[in-house]
């Protein structure tokens, strides 16, 4: 491997979060972003084809290191770590709707989902899932919610486009003034 | 306890997460096309669903299904051949079931990738249940002198409250000529035992002897004692009250 490679190794072992490209290129003043992602994409490769325990990904926060999902059962039968509890129906409802329609305000998330979502809102906010980001014009001025880098890191996604796309889905779920 | 439970809508997790989820679920059991529910059938379903389950949040469901009732009365009213503003009353609540659809598509997609993150582990990852309230100390890392200071530092720190500063109270003779004038104001004669009590503390005796001594001086008194160790009698001095 690259010294480079090896630095950014030991750099996102030490850190239990993911770490940007921006601060992974700060370790080395030497080299540019496109070096560093080289040497990641070097580590990756050198992770999956010599075999070994752990991956490298890249999620909304950036890259970071995480075990194979085959060790998974393993590790938490050793009480070593144990998996963070499942989203529920509501939550997972809550979260596809402010992620297609952001910002979207807690009336209309109600209005699709057709029950009360306050207190699911609140825990959502709560556990950063989901963030306010102003509010809207008229009436109230309803707070208006939007997802955030946890959303995406929850998800092990890079951006929401890798969602499937609107207009793959039906008419429904666009911006209401496509309809 | 156990006959209300018949009656009540009580608490069930995670079998429908709203009246639409109920909804969707009823016209794919029933197999009817979704552009054409059978509202009177659907409707009495909902109804029969809501009544068993005993659902929690009543008040979505019985909006619910007030709502069907009220579509079912609407396809009832007759209306006339080839009305062109007839619109279907079931409209609404399709455009509704769909969108709700494209969201469950979604729920899926979004399960799936969190079922996938949720089973790798980043490094450090401490679950709630593992984690101690304080992070582990570093290692002692400390010389004897060092030990020493601080302790002196500690115990430094530890005496201040409790130090007192005690000054020696000044003889008060200014206050005793007061007192004793005072008394003669009163009285024309006085005695030393009046002036000084048994508790009396050693500054007070000696403030009053000074005192006495120098209203001698001034002749504002005069000062009389039978015999040695009896006790002494002041008489103020006319001039005195003059003055």
């Amino acid at each position: 491997m690259s010294p480079l490679a090896k630095l950014l190794e030991a750099a996102l072992f030490a850190s239990s979060a993911p770490i940007s490209l921006e601060n992974l290129a700060a370790l080395d003043s030497d080299a540019t972003e496109d070096d560093v992602a080289g040497a990641l994409t070097e580590l990756r490769t050198q992770y999956d084809e010599a075999g070994h325990g752990v991956e490298l990904i890249e999620t909304g926060g950036g890259w970071q290191i995480l075990t194979r999902a085959e060790y998974t059962d393993a590790i938490e039968r050793a009480q070593l770590a144990s998996r963070p509890a499942r989203l529920s129906a509501a939550a997972l409802e809550t979260l596809a709707i402010i992620a297609y329609r952001q910002p979207i305000g807690r009336a209309e998330v109600e209005e699709i989902r057709g029950v009360n979502c306050g207190a699911i809102l609140k825990s959502l906010h709560e556990r950063g899932l989901i963030e306010v980001t102003g509010r809207a014009e008229g009436m109230g001025r309803p707070l208006m919610y939007g997802t955030t880098p946890a959303f995406l890191e929850q998800l092990a996604i890079r951006h929401l486009d890798e969602l499937p796309r609107a207009d793959e889905l039906a008419v429904a779920l666009r911006p209401a003034a496509e309809t | 306890m156990d006959h209300v439970g018949e009656t009540a809508f009580v608490v069930q997790v995670g079998e429908f997460s709203g009246p639409l989820d109920l909804l969707l679920t009823l016209i794919r059991d029933e197999q009817v096309d979704i552009y054409d529910i059978p509202v009177a059938r659907i409707a009495e379903q909902f109804l029969v669903r809501i009544k068993t389950l005993g659902l929690d949040d009543a008040a979505d469901y019985l909006e619910m299904a007030a709502r069907l009732i009220r579509i079912k009365a609407q396809l009832l009213l007759p209306r006339r051949e080839g009305d062109e503003g007839w619109e279907d009353p079931r409209a609404e609540l399709v455009r509704r079931l769909l969108e709700y659809q494209q969201v469950r598509e979604v729920v899926d997609v979004l399960d799936r990738l969190s079922e996938v993150r949720r089973g790798k582990f980043a490094r450090g990852y401490l679950p709630q249940q593992f984690t101690s309230p304080a992070p582990a100390a570093a290692p002692l890392a400390l010389s004897l002198p060092e030990l020493f200071a601080a302790v002196d530092r500690v115990l430094r720190l530890a005496k201040k409250p409790t130090i007192h500063d005690v000054v020696p109270r000044a003889l008060d003779v200014e206050g005793a000529i007061a007192v004793v004038r005072d008394l003669l104001a009163l009285r024309r004669s006085c005695r030393w035992r009046d002036l000084v009590s048994a508790g009396s503390e050693p500054w007070e005796i000696l403030s009053v002897l000074l005192a006495l001594l120098e209203l001698a001086k001034r002749g504002e008194v005069k000062l009389r004692q039978d015999a040695a160790f009896t006790d002494v009698e002041i008489k103020g001095e006319s001039a005195s009250e003059a003055a």
